[in-house]
């Protein structure tokens, strides 16, 4: 068991999504940084949807109760095994009664916590992605005990491997929207020549963008809507939605982003700006 | 049988959208459904179907989406529709709704802006078939369609934060449930007991696009019936296989 002495600002247990049950309206949810958590659980030697620990901005303290192996990525959130630094990347082994804390955020803002074998957590509806109501919570609390395989004998066969930092990309790569048709000479120069502030309204279901394009008077029947679809509202909002985001939607859908993209956005946070390039 | 022109889009990395004429319409709606099996009979692995109105949104995280084939695939799907046509079940649900004021929090201003007694109201409500027209939203949310002009009335000024899980709703051309607690704009005039998403059940939502939906006022005491049959899981939805 892994006690979750602390749970942090908003940590929840992820794998790579729930599939197969959007026609009921569910959304995908999954790792919102799935990059970060392909490379972690290729390290620890695991399947790449072996469930980790999504933790955002201010993370969790956390108590192993068993001997394992875990890895951390995404975003550099100053973490210590017994108050001695952890780097990223880099496999390290846990004995029992060791403490997980984390620190500063430096760079990014979502971490992971990947473990050998993955968190066991119930399946619902075919994945452990915490996502309420299909999960009874939305999120880890004080003193939840997760459930992990104990290993000892785990020898990586990778240790660490070294990348290039991304959080410096402010480039989102995108591609046309269904609706992308409807938009005016005056608002596609805005949206490819000017840079966007992340708003406060930035979560798990959605990036809201600070600046207000020009609005629109177009409406379309409610139609399905994708992890990085960008949608415009009439009052020129831009609305990027996520991977909690909901699987219709009414507003036009201009501009789709990259599956690669969607991984650079989920380390953005509030006051971080963003421009859009059309591949 | 009839054939509408289809448009096909890229949607990104992993999705394609295929729309029919921007109109609510049961054919149409009927329509997409058999294109849909039509693509499933083909059963090729990966692909998740969002049907809304007149779209499907076809998604697939398998495999890399290869625009220029879907689109053949797509056109050839939509000339066989109903070459080895599978009957598609179709299903009438009757949906229990206490109108009791309790829960029907917006009852009262309501049937005063429309002009219509309480009785008259739940009347109306309860003595048409609403088709789903999609399911989207919020996890067993339904778009239903064919709300009679008599109950069409605006969404509240100012949204609610909270609107509980099973109120049934009005707004504008469309009635529906909240499968969850949730916020939320729509003219409150009911409750509906029974839980219309299950994340427990392989099949969590009962309903389907192109099922229809009728509502029957119960009491109180059936209420609270039904929310025990609910919560410990046993009660049956009942429905009426349309097309048998």
């Amino acid at each position: 068991m892994l006690k979750v002495l602390k749970s942090g600002f908003f940590t929840t247990i992820q794998d790579l999504g729930r599939f197969g049950y959007r026609d009921k309206g569910v959304p995908v949810a999954g790792a919102m940084d799935t990059e970060s958590v392909k490379k972690a659980n290729l390290l620890l030697e695991n399947e790449p949807n072996a469930a980790v620990m999504e933790i955002t901005m201010t993370g969790p303290k956390l108590e192993f109760q068993a001997p394992t192996h875990i890895c951390l990525a995404g975003a550099y959130l100053s973490a210590t095994l017994n108050t001695k630094p952890l780097e990223n990347y880099h496999t390290v082994k846990v004995s029992k009664g060791d403490i997980l804390a984390f620190g500063k955020l430096e760079k990014g803002f979502r971490s992971y916590l990947a473990i050998k074998g993955g968190f066991q957590t119930t399946e619902m509806l075919g994945s452990r992605s915490q996502y309420f109501p299909v999960t009874k919570q939305k999120c880890l609390k004080d003193g939840d005990e997760i459930d992990y395989l104990e290993t000892s004998s785990f020898s990586p066969t990778i240790s660490e491997i070294k990348l290039h930092d991304r959080f410096s990309i402010n480039t989102l790569e995108v591609y046309t929207g269904p609706e992308f048709s409807m938009l005016t000479d005056g608002q596609l120069a805005t949206i490819f020549s000017k840079s966007f502030k992340i708003s406060k309204e930035n979560n798990r279901m959605a990036y809201q963008l600070a600046e207000l394009i020009e609005g629109h008077s177009n409406s379309i029947l409610t139609s399905g809507t994708l992890p990085g679809t960008v949608q415009l509202t009439p009052a020129g909002r831009l609305i990027i939605l996520m991977k909690d985001g909901q699987t219709t939607g009414g507003y036009p859908r201009i501009l789709q982003l990259s599956e690669n993209s969607i991984c650079d956005l989920a380390q953005k946070k509030f006051g971080d700006t963003v421009s859009f390039k059309l591949i | 049988m009839k054939s509408y022109p289809i448009n096909i889009k890229s949607f990104g990395e992993c999705a394609v959208l295929v729309e029919w004429p921007s109109k609510v319409d049961e054919s149409i709606l009927m329509d997409i459904l058999d294109f849909v099996d039509s693509f499933k009979s083909l059963k090729i692995p990966g692909w998740e179907m969002v049907i809304a109105y007149n779209s499907v949104t076809m998604v697939n995280y398998e495999d890399q989406v290869d625009i220029k084939k879907m689109e053949a695939m797509i056109t050839d799907c939509y000339a066989k529709r109903n070459a080895s046509k599978v009957k598609r079940e179709q299903n009438l649900w009757n949906v229990p709704v206490c109108y009791d004021l309790e829960f029907g929090i917006d009852l009262q201003e309501v049937s005063k802006t429309l002009g219509l007694t309480i009785d008259e109201l739940v009347k109306q409500h309860t003595s048409h078939e609403y088709i789903v027209y999609g399911i989207g939203f919020l996890p067993g949310f339904m778009y239903l369609g064919g709300l009679p002009s008599s109950l069409e009335i605006p969404r509240r000024a100012e949204p609610r934060l909270a609107v509980a899980k099973g109120s049934v709703g009005l707004a504008g051309k469309q009635t529906g449930v909240y499968p969850q607690d949730s916020p939320g704009g729509w003219n409150i005039i009911g409750s509906c007991p029974i839980p219309l998403f299950n994340p427990k059940l392989q099949n969590p939502c009962f309903v389907k696009v192109g099922d229809k939906v009728q509502f029957h006022a119960i009491s109180r005491a059936e209420y609270d019936l039904h929310k025990i049959e609910g919560e410990v899981g046993i009660y049956k939805p009942e429905k009426v296989v349309l097309n048998a």
